[in-house]
Formats: structure tokens, C-alpha cells, sequence
């Protein structure tokens, strides 16, 4: 059987798919939260050098995983939408971009709250907390050059070309800032020998799961409203029953 | 009739905007002026102490350096795109990632240039040594042109943009970073008596790099808001 892979690449059927799909993640985020959540917070062991501060992590190290991909996600779909002129790569892109800039926050706001009884201070010029800082930025100019450009498909161009640029230049951001001043603690993953607990790895990895699964819910539901907006002047969107009513 | 070469046609894009800006010195001189002024503000700030000045320094001329050039930067296609040059040029059966290399050349010695030449004077303010000095100038000389070569990816994009120039300094700052921490740790490098090879020659790597792919990507950049 021939699959037509294309044919949810139209903004008329995505729209459907995404529609069917964003109850069935924003469940599964719900409960993976709280379990996870609860996991973490109750289950899991007090550390033995960071006491009950190190709990942070189960929010903080799930938000920096996902705000590092969900830029390459952003690049890779402003680039398909480039070089193949598809029109729902490019509303994806921009779908994807306000939530990879909340968990850019958000790992930023909880590594500040683990700084300070940690480290003894709110902020450190660490490398890794640096490059998360000019990742927000980075997603910052690409929401504001989309947004001040009127023109949708101009827009569009001009932000995938910068969101190429930049994820070219991150690597090069992370190594010079590596090089330049290094504080933070190492990987939490690892894929041998690790030093964590098995409930606290549970529960982190739950919690990477509810951030993804909510990924997907926000962002095909911001999809849902952006296709709305572009193809509004279409026939397709007037024949909608949430449209028509 | 001689056809010409790509040289010939980068030197011509070159000779042509150098002229163009002598016409307006007042341009160049305000960038200048800016500099200046951005790096004696620092001992202002935070006092005159010479330690911790001279600690400062390479960082404060880095950082003044890179916003002078953001300044200029909205000028490197304004004007042609405004009276129509712009449009001619990629009309014009020719490569136009050299013209914009070409562009992207004059802009470095109107912008670039005179601010590598200023900063060793600037530099005896904050009471930098002879060698920290000749370290500055090197570094500044490598790294003036990278960011007169991403900020023209920007320029392009915010080509015709209102608020351009603001949303031209988010676009481009944060990608500049690498050459900051790079100019910036040569001079300490060297003043803590560790060898400079290493940062300088990161800096000659990223100007490299740049020079291949910036003026592609600029020219891509240009076509995308002149459609």
C-alpha cells in the first residue's frame, strides 16, 4: 500500500489532524505531570550533598532539554520550509517558537532558583547558564523579526533564514562560552554508570515526557489558530462548523 | 568590450561605496564619535581606580566596538535600496554574493577601520601596556570585519523595516558573542602572560568561515525582502 506522505503536509488536512491530536497530548501531559511531579517531590530520595534543593531538577532539567531541541525543530522546519515552499513548515516554525522561548524561560528562572542555595548566588557567569540566556535571545529575535514584518510570506523567508543562521552559530556560542568560563555541574544523564537513583531517574524522565507531550499539545493547537488566521479568506475555513456557528 | 571579472567588479562595488561615504563624512565620523564616547563613559561609571581599569579595558573596547558597528550597520543597504540601486544590482547578470562582498568590504573600512585605529588611543586611557595594546589592534583587525559580515546578514533581513534599527541590533548581537569572548580574552590572555595563539587564531577560523558563507547567505537574505 502506497502511503501518501504529503498528505498531511497541507495546511486543509493538518488542520483536522492537528484538531484530533491536541486533546489526546494535552491528556497525556496532564497525568505524566502529575506523576511525575509526584515522583519527584514525595517518592524520590533526599540527595546526599544537595538536600531537598536538588528537587528543582526534575522541572529545571526537562525545560533546558526541550528549549535546546525545540530550536533545532524550529531550524529544521524553517528550512524545509525554504527549500520546498511548503506553507505549514513555515507556520510550524513559528508555532514552535514561543514555546521553546517559554522553556528557555523557564530553565533559566529554575536554574536561578537552584543557583542560589547552591552556588550562593541567583546568577553565575557559567557557561552553560550563558548559552541558554543568548538561546533566548536568539529565540526572541526570531519572534520579533517575524512579527515586525507585515508581509506573512516574507516573513516567514527572513525568519528561516535567520533561525539557519542561528543554529549554525549555537554550537560555536556553546564552545566559546565553554571555553571562556565553566561552573556548572556536568550532564545529569548519563548513558553508563549513571549516579543517580532509579526513582529519581524515573521520575525525571516522566517529567521530559509531560514537557514534550505539552510541547506537542501547545504547538498544534497554536498551528490550528495560525492556519485559521493565514488561510482565512478560503472557502475551506468558511465551510468549518466551528467557523460557521 | 573587456568582460569583466569578478575582481574587477569587487573592486568597482568597493570603490563606489568608499566614495559614496567620503560624500557623507559625517556618517563615518558620528560611528567614530560614538565609540569614543561609549568608552569614556565607563571610567565615569564605575570610577577611576587604574586597576580595575585597565582590567576593563579589553572588554569595554570590545563591547564599545561592537555597538558602534550595529550603529552603522542600517546604512549598508538603506540608501540603495531607497533610490533603486539595489533592485539594479540584482538585476544585474552578476554574482551578487560579490557585490555584496563588495559592500560588506567598503563597510568594514568606513566602520571597522577607523575604530582598530582609534582604540590604542582609547586604550592609554585605561592605561593599557604596549604589548596588551599591539594584542587589542590584531584582534580588532580580525574581528571588525566578522561583525561587519554577520551584521549584513541583519541588514538585510530588517531591509525596509520600520524600527529596523533596534531589531537589527537583537538579530545580530547575540551572534556576535564568539568574536567578543574571543578579542576580549586575547587581551587578557596576554596579560596574564598565557599565549594569545589560540584566541587569535579561533578569530582568523571565524573570519574565515564567514567570508565563505555571510555573503551567500546575505544575498539570499536580500532576495528574500526585495521579492
Amino acid at each position: 500500500m502506497a502511503i501518501n506522505w504529503f498528505k498531511y503536509s497541507a495546511p486543509t488536512t493538518f488542520y483536522g489532524l492537528a484538531g484530533k491530536m491536541v486533546p489526546w497530548f494535552a491528556a497525556t501531559a496532564a497525568v505524566l505531570l502529575a506523576a511525575g511531579l509526584y515522583l519527584g517531590f514525595f517518592v524520590a530520595p533526599v540527595d546526599a550533598q544537595q538536600g531537598e534543593f536538588y528537587r528543582i531538577i526534575f522541572i529545571h532539567v526537562p525545560t533546558s532539554i526541550l528549549s535546546m531541541f525545540l530550536y533545532l525543530v524550529m531550524a529544521g522546519y524553517a528550512a524545509l520550509g525554504l527549500i520546498f515552499n511548503t506553507r505549514l513548515s513555515a507556520m510550524m516554525a513559528t508555532a514552535v517558537a514561543p514555546t521553546g522561548a517559554l522553556f528557555a524561560f523557564i530553565s533559566l528562572w529554575t536554574g536561578a532558583l537552584w543557583g542560589k542555595p547552591m552556588w550562593g548566588a541567583w546568577w553565575v557567569w557559567d557557561a552553560r547558564l550563558t548559552s541558554e540566556l543568548i538561546l533566548l535571545f536568539l529565540y526572541l529575535g526570531f519572534i520579533a523579526l517575524h512579527a515586525s514584518i507585515d508581509d506573512p510570506r516574507r516573513a516567514d523567508k527572513a525568519a528561516a533564514l535567520l533561525a539557519i543562521v542561528g543554529s549554525v552559530n549555537v554550537p560555536i556560542i556553546y564552545f566559546s562560552v565553554k571555553w571562556w568560563n565553566t561552573l556548572h555541574q556536568g550532564s545529569t544523564f548519563k548513558f553508563s554508570g549513571t549516579s543517580m537513583h532509579i526513582v529519581m531517574q524515573q521520575a525525571l524522565l516522566l517529567m521530559l515526557l509531560a514537557c514534550w507531550a505539552y510541547a506537542f499539545a501547545v504547538v498544534l493547537s497554536r498551528v490550528r489558530s495560525i492556519i485559521l488566521e493565514r488561510e482565512r479568506h478560503t472557502t475551506w475555513i468558511a465551510e468549518l462548523p466551528e467557523v460557521r456557528q | 568590450m573587456k568582460k569583466s571579472t569578478l575582481l574587477d567588479l569587487l573592486l568597482l562595488v568597493i570603490r563606489r561605496d568608499l566614495v559614496l561615504a567620503m560624500r557623507r563624512r559625517a556618517d563615518v565620523l558620528t560611528t567614530l564619535i560614538f565609540f569614543v564616547m561609549v568608552v569614556s563613559l565607563f571610567p565615569l561609571g564605575v570610577g577611576p581606580e587604574m586597576d580595575m581599569l585597565r582590567k576593563m579595558a579589553p572588554g569595554v573596547l570590545w563591547v564599545a566596538a561592537l555597538l558602534s558597528s550595529m550603529l552603522s550597520l542600517g546604512r549598508l543597504f538603506s540608501a540603495d535600496y531607497l533610490d533603486g540601486t539595489l533592485e539594479q544590482m540584482m538585476l544585474a547578470p552578476h554574482s551578487l554574493s560579490m557585490l555584496v562582498l563588495g559592500k560588506m568590504v567598503a563597510h568594514w573600512a568606513v566602520s571597522g577601520l577607523p575604530l582598530v585605529l582609534m582604540a590604542p588611543v582609547l586604550g592609554l586611557q585605561f592605561d593599557m601596556s604596549a604589548q596588551a595594546l599591539g594584542v587589542l589592534i590584531v584582534g580588532l583587525l580580525l574581528g571588525t570585519p566578522i561583525l561587519s559580515m554577520i551584521g549584513a546578514i541583519g541588514a538585510a533581513l530588517t531591509l525596509g523595516l520600520r524600527g529596523g534599527g533596534v531589531l537589527l541590533s537583537l538579530l545580530v548581537l547575540p551572534l556576535c558573542i564568539p568574536v567578543l569572548i574571543f578579542g576580549a580574552g586575547a587581551v587578557d590572555a596576554v596579560t596574564s602572560g598565557l599565549s594569545v595563539v589560540s584566541h587569535l587564531s579561533l578569530l582568523g577560523a571565524l573570519m574565515m568561515v564567514a567570508l565563505v558563507f555571510t555573503p551567500w547567505v546575505t544575498a539570499q537574505a536580500l532576495r528574500i525582502s526585495m521579492e
